[in-house]
């Protein structure tokens, strides 16, 4: 279990650490028509034991499809068409979920690896009550009565912090507001104790009163549970917040991975920096006088994932751009330990 | 007249603007008597969560919803009592840009029709000089000009909202308001409309009232602020005294619920307890009382009056003088618990 | 700054991948060409004169002469046929246009200005509750058989199908915010149903006029074909299966041709209607 209190001055934790998941080159294809979109094509990510990684991007950075290809959630017509992603099992034993069968994945999801979602509107059935849904959930993974599982489902809702529990368990999802909703959710994704949660932009939706009590729910369960967690977020703020380690995702890659600090303090690729600087900071972006600084945006936009250039996916729109970048994709190199970038120029940066 | 000699002068002023709302059998005010100024040149933000009414405030100005009661004095005259011919006009002098640049663009229409139809609707321009105003707003808000025979769906998200900021400007308002403009863009294009909209103002002098959720974009690029809770002000005033010294208790858990970029600074750690209250069901005495850390049994009692506690800073709480003294961002070595 | 260019320009090109791809919407846009120029350009095309008696050629088979046979009256059956398309063709458009202009007024109203919509959807409820054939025979009974009677017949019939559907997309359309961008602009009204409204929704009456039209032609042929519909002397697809009912058995090439005229015709519209819907609705979703 993670300690509450000093995080070490160096930011570089030990490399003994233990890894829930590892996801190594991972290719996901969707077919639409005649054309193939390339949504997350070589990706490679490290999920510390007990610690959160954040997987941050904008639209078309692939980081959604990435979370569904680790619970293997994917469309018909979505394909995995290359990469590992070991996984630890709570028994200790490794799993390739790339590879793993239908009867291993439906074990594994729910049991051992949760997941909750943007819209608590629409992932939670209409038609069941909550207590319901919680209790199927648990049901389905253990041999438990149902008065047991009734208990339990009412003990996830009281560590949710949801008010009257016992009531609540016969309600149904349209009387609750967002946040009391995303509070079930995330109930209902504890319920069989799983190792790892993946969190798909959990807050997005929600108010941002409501967003902060949610984050310090997840942080304070898990510190309780001691599980790992995998944040999709296109906000930095929330990154900043709730993050150990960090994955930066551009059109389908991973362009950057460190632990936290050493990404907003040291960014090691020129998207990292460019996203970092185009979020207003009061502390930088006012000048002696106290007048405002015009930000420091990216030109241009994200490339389609259906059409996407030679070489390095980020060049039109890098200021460090050279030949080299356009002609050849850089691979992922490690600049320090746990802090590896995908840039030619990465010393420049 | 240059927009320097007026400034600081009041361009609109609302007054305990009321919009009342039909829900089946229930009546939903979804604002109950708002008041602030806009100030000329100035750019005020309206910030607020799910229920404050803020874009229902956006949409009464321009009389695109019908206000139940209150005024809005613009120029010394009511918008709220403007006959439709005399409204007609008045759409020269205000404008208003839409959230959703996916949906606020005709996309049966090219780009040079969408400008035109503003510029045709007040007979600015014709001919040759239209066609050039059109190229000339293109350009102005950091499009080709020669792209105006395309449509909206060959344009990227960030694209088609600075062609909603050019119809906008088409007419040449005065008065802009901006509901929510950068909310469903990327981040990385959301640095790029919101310098659109600092220059637009240093150039023109616009007066813009910004409509946002995000403490961050509004403390960026607000000179004004009005914090809104359940369709009431429970703060407003300058952002260096909004954000440097807040008064209000919701004030405060809306700027400490706002992430900081930085991983080493946090803000003081203020979480709400509950959720937002239903509109249809708003609790008595001060509508923030059932969430706020420094609710009394006074607080349910009365609603709080509108007291000054700087030059253009108000505040609605009864408590105001016995929070403890504002901290700016800390440097964080530690993680707090 | 780089434009990201989502679709190409070239509306031709366009069209034609369009057809290359789907071919149902292709072979029934071809099917309906062909019907449509073979009739429209009869005089063209009619090998002999359609109301020329030749008691000596009565009742011939298809065959090299007469491809398609002669009737009672020894008058050419194709030269017939193409020539009551025309009419048959004329009152399925008529009908269509009828249907189509009250039906989008009536569903513009409905749908833009509320306090209309009670009065005016209760008006089209009433219309539907018909059944159309009944509706038309009533009609047709009541103001005595001809082609103009048999059109306004059915053009009321098909109005509050498509009133229907324009009430129910201008529903959607008005809450969309380029409409509300327009209102802010101080764009008049009639503006913004013509060029907002409208113009989104044509995609939309298109498809459904393709399936009003391919009604009509039925309904036309069915009700001439009860005696109800055009009288007997013009000819229409519905008249000469009619005057060759009692042929059945002997001449079977005076029903089946006619017929067959009827069939293709529909099939290529329903194909057409179709293709239509499918191609532009998934885009009109993508646009919206």
């Amino acid at each position: 279990m993670t300690q509450m209190n000093a995080e070490p001055m160096n930011p570089v934790p030990a490399s003994s650490d233990a890894v829930t998941l590892k996801v190594t080159g991972l290719r996901t294809h969707f077919r639409i028509g005649s054309t193939i979109a390339k949504a997350v094509d070589d990706v490679d990510l490290t999920v510390r034991q007990g610690k959160t990684l954040a997987v941050v991007g904008e639209s078309g950075s692939g980081k959604s499809v990435t979370s569904l290809s680790i619970m293997r959630l994917l469309a018909p017509s979505a394909r995995i068409i290359d990469g590992t992603m070991t996984f630890k099992r709570r028994d200790g034993s490794v799993v390739d979920l790339a590879r793993a069968n239908n009867r291993v994945m439906r074990k594994i999801r729910g049991g051992e690896i949760a997941m909750i979602f943007q819209e608590p509107m629409t992932s939670l059935n209409p038609l069941y009550t909550v207590g319901d849904q919680i209790i199927e959930m648990i049901r389905l993974h253990e041999t438990i009565s149902r008065a047991d599982a009734r208990s339990r489902a009412r003990r996830m809702l009281e560590l949710v912090e949801i008010a009257s529990p016992e009531q609540r368990l016969d309600d149904y999802p349209h009387s609750m507001s967002g946040g009391m909703r995303q509070r079930v959710m995330i109930a209902l994704a504890l319920a069989c104790d799983p190792f790892l949660l993946i969190a798909d932009e959990p807050t997005t939706a929600l108010d941002v009163t409501i967003q902060a009590q949610i984050l310090e729910l997840l942080r304070r369960l898990q510190h309780e549970m001691g599980m790992s967690i995998l944040f999709v977020t296109h906000n930095l703020g929330v990154v900043a917040e709730i993050a150990d380690d960090v994955a930066v995702m551009y059109a389908g890659k991973v362009v950057e991975q460190a632990p936290v600090r050493s990404l907003f303090k040291m960014p090691r690729h020129p998207y990292t920096k460019g996203l970092i600087a185009c979020i207003p900071d009061p502390a930088r972006d006012r000048d002696e006088t106290g007048r405002r600084r015009p930000l420091s945006p990216i030109p241009g936009s994200v490339p389609s994932v259906t059409n996407l250039p030679r070489g390095c996916a980020y060049a039109d729109r890098c200021p460090l751009t050279v030949d080299k970048c356009r002609v050849e994709s850089p691979p992922l190199i490690a600049v320090e330990t746990l802090h590896s970038t995908r840039c030619w120029r990465h010393e420049d940066v | 007249m240059s927009a320097t000699d007026r400034t600081n002068e009041t361009l609109l002023s609302v007054r305990n603007l009321v919009k009342t709302f039909h829900i089946g059998k229930g009546l939903v005010q979804a604002i109950a008597g708002v008041s602030f100024d806009v100030r000329r040149g100035r750019t005020t933000g309206i910030v607020g969560e799910s229920g404050s009414g803020k874009t229902t405030i956006g949409r009464c100005i321009m009389r695109l919803v019908e206000p139940s009661g209150g005024e809005a004095l613009f120029e010394g005259e009511d918008l709220f009592q403007a006959s439709n011919k005399r409204l007609r006009d008045l759409r020269k002098r205000l404008q208003f840009i839409f959230q959703d640049p996916y949906s606020s663009l005709n996309p049966k229409m090219k780009v040079a029709d969408i400008i035109g139809e503003a510029i045709d609707t007040h007979r600015i321009a014709k001919g040759g000089a239209r066609r050039q105003m059109i190229g000339d707003l293109l350009e102005r808000v950091g499009l080709d000009r020669d792209h105006d025979r395309r449509f909206p769906h060959e344009f990227s998200g960030g694209q088609r909202q600075r062609i909603g900021i050019a119809r906008a400007l088409a007419v040449q308002p005065d008065l802009i308001v901006a509901d929510e403009p950068i909310s469903a863009l990327d981040v990385s294009v959301q640095a790029q409309i919101l310098n659109l909209f600092q220059s637009l103002q240093t150039e023109l002098g616009l007066t813009v009232v910004f409509i946002s959720h995000d403490l961050t974009v509004v403390e960026y690029l607000c000179d004004d602020v009005v914090v809104l809770y359940l369709g009431r002000v429970m703060e407003s005033g300058r952002a260096e005294d909004i954000y440097g010294n807040p008064r209000h208790p919701y004030t405060r858990a809306l700027l400490s619920s706002s992430p900081l970029p930085d991983p080493e600074r946090r803000r003081e750690r203020i979480v709400l307890k509950g959720d937002i209250p239903s509109p249809l069901a708003p609790p008595s005495g001060c509508v923030f009382r059932t969430r706020c850390p420094a609710a009394i049994d006074a607080c349910a009692k009365t609603v709080p009056p509108i007291e000054e506690v700087g030059e253009h800073h108000t505040v609605a709480c009864i408590r105001h003088q016995d929070l403890p003294a504002w901290l700016p961002a800390q440097n964080q070595t530690k993680e707090i618990a | 700054m780089a434009v990201s260019v989502a679709a190409r320009s070239t509306r031709t090109a366009g069209i034609a991948k369009i057809l290359r791809e789907r071919k149902p919407l292709a072979l029934g846009a071809a099917l309906l060409l062909i019907i449509v120029v073979l009739c429209v350009f009869a005089p063209l095309f009619a090998p002999y004169d359609p109301n020329k008696l030749s008691i000596a050629n009565r009742l011939i088979a298809p065959g090299a002469d007469h491809l398609f046979g002669t009737d009672e009256f020894g008058r050419d059956v194709f030269a017939r046929a193409i020539y009551a398309g025309r009419t048959s063709l004329m009152i399925g458009a008529a009908a269509t246009i009828f249907a189509s202009v009250i039906g989008i007024a009536l569903g513009l109203v409905a749908g833009f200005f509320r306090r209309t919509d009670v009065v005016i959807a209760r008006v089209i409820d009433a219309m539907m509750a018909f059944p159309d054939i009944l509706l038309a025979i009533a009609l047709v009974a009541a103001l005595g058989p001809s082609a103009a009677t048999v059109i306004v017949a059915l053009g009321i019939v098909y109005t509050p199908r498509l009133a229907r559907i324009v009430r129910a997309s201008t529903f959607v359309i008005r809450e969309l915010p380029y409409v509300e961008a327009a209102r802010a602009l101080g764009v008049p009204t009639w503006r913004i149903l013509y060029r907002h409204v409208l113009r989104n929704l044509l995609s939309v009456i298109m498809v459904q006029a393709t399936f009003i039209f391919a009604y009509a032609m039925l309904a036309e042929a069915s009700l001439t074909f009860l005696g109800v519909g055009v009288s007997p002397d013009i000819p229409t697809w519905g008249t000469m299966i009619s005057a060759g009912r009692q042929y059945v058995g002997q001449a079977d090439w005076m029903t089946v041709f006619p017929g067959l005229a009827i069939i293709l015709s529909v099939m290529s519209l329903q194909l057409v209607g179709d293709g239509l819907r499918d191609l532009l609705d998934p885009r009109l979703r993508k646009d919206l």
